[in-house]
């Protein structure tokens, strides 16, 4: 029942005049739960229309009230979702539904001690074996030597004798490079791979052909895990080589097979040659061979190569105190670090050559094309 | 204020207290605001979310904060008339306290359990679920306000506003000496109101 103040305003509507809040709230009001007669909503419906500021005020009211009415629902809902919580048995539920897990905590605290006592036995007879048969004493690292060749070594000792016989002080002769390895070409444009111990820690990498030529180059990719290093010449001097005579084999190697390498261990090439005596490397390095073959400091990087002229591997290094094991990283892991060298940060496109012109050579003419590939690495 | 559903016709003497309510029974139930069919869906969907939460680094306070949690998703939809039949109950149930059991857990930066995170095939109800958020908010937010507003005022709105009680019955209760004086207090108290909602909001 509308009161005679509301009566008041009503009678008052249709007069362009606009009413006090509290009017108007108390109208909305009325309005939004269907109190006004009929003339009134009429009425009031005029008004609505005439001042769009009522219109945006009432609509914003309904807004509001609707919120408090769902909020009103949500509380509801709160109180009776606590009640159908009261109902249920929760502790029941939980040891119905985790008996497994609790059995296993008791059985666990029942034979906490004795676990305790096993596992210290354990660790005591493990270690205690290992140290008795001198696991401990011998490290890996002293079986193992990189065949990078320690040129400062082999001067020094040369200038020694020099100095022996002439009584002269000695010149130090331009150059000599402080370590040195082997490496070969990639492609014909003047990449050049090498292991990745040889150029390590270098200041500045030369490469000398077998003609006694030396090319700046730079590094543009290292893999320490693999061993590999690619280099590229910089040198303006260097021209083009002719097309590869080799190829990178895919698959990998049989035992047995023969193979032979070139290398740099002195400052001329030597060609060692051996067989294929293990498909894994040191302590069951799958990434390398194990070769049955004469290497030395300087050797390393050198190619290893098959009897149709593939090359299978990179020489890199051999087990001390044990006779003929070298080792050789396996092909397929030189042709995976070239997929890996971001093509944007090379100079030149890399092509690799598909085609063996070495396959129905005899070695010694095979070594005879193969000369110009094969670098001296010298790292200063 | 204060709609009617036009389920509500349909379905009186609908209540019964014996065996499992069909998942259209559940549907009616709730837009009939059944208490029976809450006691229902708690005892039907209760202990799976217990499990759930249970496995996942939770406690059985969690689980209950969940599934309370998504039966409230599960009314909103409902109400809002977007429940589609075709998609079981059970479960959306499964659905939405999986994806605020997840949610929850990477707030607190508790574990979540590798196992969990891969449990895909759910539907999606990450729509429902941000309505509710929403939802959720704008009512901490009245509660807040209601809350600060302090008495008679808060009693006088909940009244009138959410109890729909008239004018008169507020005024005897209150004490006024007329309606009219009612009114302008609840004018008051409306205006006040509305300040704090929109303050913090």
């Amino acid at each position: 029942m509308p009161s005679a103040f509301e009566k008041a305003i009503l009678s008052n509507l249709l007069e362009p005049k606009m009413k006090s809040e509290l009017e108007l709230l108390n109208l909305f009001d009325s309005y939004l739960l269907g109190e006004l007669t009929a003339e009134e909503k009429v009425a009031f419906e005029n008004y609505r229309s005439r001042y769009p500021e009522v219109e945006k005020q009432l609509s914003e009211h309904k807004r509001f009230v609707k919120g408090m009415e769902e909020y009103a629902d949500r509380r509801k809902l709160n109180a009776e979702l606590e009640a159908a919580h009261r109902n249920v048995d929760v502790a029941a539920l939980k040891s119905q539904l985790q008996p497994e897990s609790t059995r296993v905590i008791s059985l666990f605290a029942r034979y906490k001690i004795i676990t305790a006592v096993a596992a210290a036995v354990a660790l005591v007879t493990v270690f205690g074996t290992l140290f008795s048969t001198g696991y401990f004493s011998k490290t890996i690292t002293n079986n193992y030597s990189a065949l990078r060749r320690d040129i400062n070594n082999i001067r020094r000792s040369q200038n020694a004798l020099i100095k022996g016989i002439n009584d002269l002080p000695a010149k130090t002769p331009v150059n000599p490079g402080e370590f040195g390895g082997t490496g070969f070409a990639l492609s014909a444009n003047g990449y050049i791979i090498t292991n990745y111990h040889v150029v390590k820690d270098a200041d500045s990498v030369y490469v000398q052909n077998s003609e006694g030529e030396s090319f700046k180059v730079k590094q543009v990719y290292v893999n320490p895990a693999y061993d590999i290093a690619i280099l590229q010449i910089t040198d303006s001097v260097f021209k083009t080589l002719s097309a590869l005579p080799y190829t990178f084999k895919k698959s990998g190697s049989d035992l047995g097979e023969d193979v032979y390498t070139i290398g740099f261990p002195r400052d001329d090439q030597v060609v060692n040659r051996g067989y294929v005596s293990s498909l894994t490397g040191y302590a069951g390095d799958t990434v390398a061979y194990q070769v049955d073959i004469a290497v030395n400091p300087g050797n390393s990087g050198g190619p290893l190569i098959d009897s149709k002229g593939n090359i299978i591997g990179i020489i890199n290094a051999k087990q001390m105190q044990t006779e003929g094991a070298a080792f050789a990283i396996k092909s397929n892991y030189i042709l995976e670090s070239i997929g890996d060298i971001p093509q944007d940060s090379l100079d030149f496109k890399f092509t690799l050559n598909k085609k063996n012109s070495l396959s129905k050579l005899t070695r010694t003419d095979q070594i005879k094309k193969l000369k110009d590939y094969i670098f001296m690495v010298k790292v200063y | 204020m204060g709609y009617k559903n036009p389920f509500s016709v349909l379905i009186v003497n609908k209540e019964r207290n014996n065996s499992v309510q069909t998942d259209s029974e559940v549907i009616l139930g709730i837009l009939n605001d059944s208490k029976l069919t809450l006691n229902q869906l708690y005892s039907s969907y209760f202990p799976m979310v217990l499990q759930l939460v249970l496995k996942n680094n939770g406690n059985e306070d969690d689980a209950k904060d969940i599934f309370q949690e998504s039966v409230i998703v599960l009314y909103n939809k409902v109400k809002s008339g977007k429940f589609e039949l075709n998609s079981k109950l059970k479960t959306f149930l499964y659905a939405v306290c999986h994806r605020l059991w997840l949610k929850h857990l990477h707030q607190k930066r508790r574990n979540v359990p590798s196992e969990f995170v891969d449990m895909e095939g759910l539907e999606s109800v990450d729509e429902d679920i941000a309505e509710h958020e929403e939802k959720d908010a704008r009512f901490k937010q009245m509660d807040l306000a209601l809350n600060q507003l302090g008495e008679p005022c808060k009693t006088l709105i909940e009244d009138y506003y959410m109890q729909q009680r008239s004018m008169q019955e507020i005024s005897e209760k209150f004490g006024y000496t007329n309606a009219d004086n009612a009114k302008s207090q609840k004018y008051k108290c409306l205006q006040r109101l509305k300040k704090l909602f929109f303050q913090t909001y």
